[in-house]
């Protein structure tokens, strides 16, 4: 019995000792922060994975083929494995479930609102700070073997907009921002002259003139059955716009919510009236606004500088059927405005940060890899899939890049005018963007701002009260809804929160369940040891 | 006793084929339920209207989890309807299986030329089952009237597998998205003629995905393959079919 009890109680220890070094390799002990190496061991292999996204642009896909392609050429021991996405979303929701199995990618195109979550496990995505000015490896160091841009170089409104408590984790890939793409020979017909800066009350005038219908229910604009005259592709950021224009409360950077105001009210008032009389539409509700426009069913179209390549009649990019392409002047232009003396604008676009792993080396690699990207070669002709625009001023000014912009018009492909008018738009425009402030959850506060405007519009079109008591209950379940009410407004940071984490895993309840056992049977063997020697 | 025990199971066994017999010749017929549209009704009624139908589940669309919402391709036997982004529990999308009868309340709506049901919930109705009979619309393809059967399931037959051009304006049978920006697991893109007019089909991965036999058989796919086709009749601005199902041509 003694021997018997003896074996138990070991292998219960054992187990105790061994369990927790296993559960750890599973991903819940905590990361050691990053520390800089002193040297990249390149005598050894790396085996490193990059999480892109792209706009559905095959173009884009060839970029990042060629990235790595070329990367592996100067750094034949790290191996990219690439894998593409075509949402944001997608990419955020794979880093979460990632995060818990340790199994996050090495390099992920993402947002800054991400990555705010992302933070929210100790030690997940890497710093940048220390790395950018390394002598070595930081951006235009010693020992990278690539012409890379320096610190200074990275156009800096861009740059800050990846800064978290302080710390970069992140550095901007592309930038782009939204515009308005509108059918000058619509407007005109129904004539209006397009000005320089768009103002609301501009857009909405005429869209409401481009609602007029005949006795037979055809347009009077495009003798059409159908007819959409403003469509936003993006409302969270129309509501985000509008409410920064008029100077109304959003957020605070530390992540007090704000957006729940009088202002928000007006505003959704406003889109109610013009959604009455069919004047104003959004993208989830009927569809993409370039489609509508090159119909010649739209007269603006408000979408991303990055989408100008599916714009217009000439686009190079095109859903719809070729019968269904109607002729027309297109013109780009800033988003409305309130103040036109003072336009003000979202800057976007897609972000690059590095995440951590184990051995700080794979990190290293993971950085020069993720550096490469900063390259005059790959911005330079990334920009050009889209409207973005290169995020350096070393691109920027290139004879290359100045000279692509320069041949605006020249074709429909690399130089079609659209694409090129919606880079020069930011361009012209970055001292008048913006961003909304980064914390855990400023995710949730973007979604809701949009789906305010998109609950609005399709309670007018079916034809419900929007009233005082619609809002307030509006307001009420957004909050609900997108869990804005459970935040901490203390610090934009909820690393160091209490969260409600649901149940154990299995392993921990295993863990626990055999160390109370062991418990239980040490204390046993120890009592029946005492008694045994009470007795003698 | 050991013959009442045999025939007390020869018995039940019989039970339970008649009970499948049942299931499998369902017509889709059911009368409607009380404060339940027909299909006609449903088909008349305005854009942005309530709505509440009762179908039998045809397929479902992957399990969208940060919502709780699943897309579902139901019919009766009058017509076909597409319920986009329904409310869905794991637990209920489990139950789903192709001829489940629901009754779904949501709105009306349209986007880029879909008409479906929006905004929507459903609840699973015991009994009955119906699963369709796939319609051959080939010879209907280039008439305007094909959108009188939009979301039903269809049948293309001897349709013919045309050259599509990648980036490098090389002639593929078939591309990862609509451009071949895409890789395994993305949508895929085919291109198919009949009677002179060719057409985009797509194998949407949500609705079959890489490990379905529809998403190898498409890789398969050669310029001039003749191919029998299956699937759901989708719109996106025109025609484009959701397709489950890909066979040599008979």
């Amino acid at each position: 019995m003694k021997n018997t009890v003896k074996k138990i109680a070991a292998f219960l220890i054992a187990v105790c000792i061994v369990l927790p070094a296993l559960v750890g390799c599973h991903g819940s002990r905590i990361l050691e922060p990053f520390v800089m190496p002193e040297e990249l061991d390149l005598s050894r292999e790396y085996e490193i994975t990059f999480w892109a996204k792209n706009d559905t642009n095959i173009l884009q896909t060839r970029i990042y083929e060629k990235a790595i392609a070329d990367f592996q050429a100067l750094y034949p021991n790290i191996h990219v494995n690439l894998r593409l996405y075509t949402d944001y979303g997608k990419i955020y929701n794979d880093v979460i479930t990632n995060i818990a199995t340790r199994t996050t990618p090495n390099v992920c195109i993402t947002y800054p609102d991400h990555i705010a979550t992302y933070r929210t496990g100790k030690n997940i995505v890497v710093p940048l700070d220390e790395l950018f000015v390394n002598e070595k490896y930081g951006l235009g160091g010693s020992e990278v073997k690539f012409d890379s841009p320096t610190p200074a170089e990275i156009i800096p409104q861009f740059l800050a907009e990846c800064v978290l408590d302080g710390e970069y984790y992140a550095f901007p890939f592309m930038r782009s921002t939204e515009a308005c793409y509108i059918n000058k020979t619509y407007v005109e017909k129904l004539g209006y002259t397009v000005p320089d800066v768009l103002t609301w009350d501009f857009i909405w005038e005429v869209s409401e003139a481009a609602a007029q219908k005949d006795a037979d229910g055809v347009y009077l604009v495009n003798g059409q059955k159908v007819m959409r005259p403003f469509i936003y592709k993006s409302t969270d950021n129309m509501m985000i716009q509008m409410l920064r224009q008029r100077g109304a409360g959003y957020s605070t950077p530390d992540g007090e919510i704000q957006i729940f105001n009088d202002t928000t009210k007006e505003l959704l008032f406003t889109i109610a009236g013009h959604v009455k009389n069919s004047a104003f539409t959004t993208f989830k509700i009927d569809g993409y606004p370039g489609n509508f426009l090159n119909a010649g069913q739209c007269v603006f179209a408000i979408d991303s500088t990055a989408g100008a390549t599916w714009i217009g009649t000439h686009a190079p990019l095109s859903d719809i059927s070729e019968d269904s392409l109607v002729e027309f002047e297109t013109v780009v232009r800033p988003i409305p405005q309130f103040d036109p003396e003072h336009p003000t604008m979202i800057s976007q676009g897609p972000s690059v940060c590095v995440f951590n792993k184990e051995d700080p080396k794979e990190v290293l690699a993971s950085w020069l890899f993720a550096q490469f990207l900063l390259t005059n070669e790959v911005q330079i002709a990334y920009s050009q899939t889209e409207g973005y625009v290169p995020v350096t001023s070393k691109a920027q000014n290139s004879d290359e890049y100045q000279d692509y912009l320069s041949r605006c018009g020249e074709d429909h492909k690399t130089y079609y005018d659209v694409k090129i008018q919606a880079a020069k738009l930011l361009l012209a425009n970055t001292e008048n963007t913006f961003v909304t402030p980064v914390f855990n959850g400023s995710v949730s506060l973007r979604d809701a701002s949009g789906q305010m405007i998109e609950n609005v519009t399709k309670s007018i079109r079916r034809k419900e009260t929007v009233d005082e008591a619609y809002m307030e209950k509006l307001f009420a379940d957004m909050t609900s809804l997108y869990r804005l009410d459970q935040r901490s407004t203390e610090g934009g940071n909820t690393a160091g929160n209490k969260t409600e984490l649901g149940a154990l895993p299995a392993a921990s309840v295993t863990l626990l369940g055999a160390l109370a056992a062991a418990w239980v049977l040490i204390i046993l063997y120890v009592g029946i040891g005492f008694i045994k020697k009470a007795k003698k | 006793m050991k013959r009442i025990l045999a025939l007390v199971m020869v018995f039940v066994l019989a039970l339970s084929l008649a009970a499948c017999n049942t299931e499998k010749t369902g017509d889709g017929k059911d009368p409607k339920s009380e404060g339940v549209m027909t299909y006609a009704e449903y088909a008349a009624a305005e854009l942005e209207t309530p709505v509440v139908i009762e179908a039998f589940v045809q397929a479902k669309q992957a399990w969208y989890e940060p919502a709780a919402t699943t897309s579902i391709y139901a019919q009766d036997a009058d017509g076909a309807y597409f319920m986009y982004r329904i409310a869905c529990s794991a637990e209920d999308y489990a139950k789903l299986v192709p001829g489940t009868k629901i009754k779904v309340t949501g709105h009306k709506a349209a986007w880029s030329g879909e008409v479906e049901i929006v905004d929507a919930t459903f609840e699973i109705i015991e009994g009955s089952t119906f699963v369709a009979e796939p319609l051959d619309v080939t010879a209907m393809l280039a008439d305007e009237k094909v959108i009188e059967h939009q979301n039903k399931l269809v049948a293309f037959k001897g349709m013919t597998v045309e050259a599509t051009k990648d980036a490098d304006g090389n002639d593929v049978a078939f591309l990862y998205n609509y451009d071949g920006s895409g890789e395994e697991g993305s949508d895929l893109y085919f291109t198919v003629s009949v009677n002179g007019a060719s057409y985009s089909f797509t194998v949407e991965s949500d609705l079959c995905g890489v490990d379905s036999d529809v998403y190898k058989a498409v890789k398969n796919l050669k310029i001039g393959d003749k191919i029998d086709m299956e699937g759901f009749l989708y719109w996106y601005n025109g025609v484009n079919p959701h397709i489950t199902s890909v066979t040599p041509a008979k």
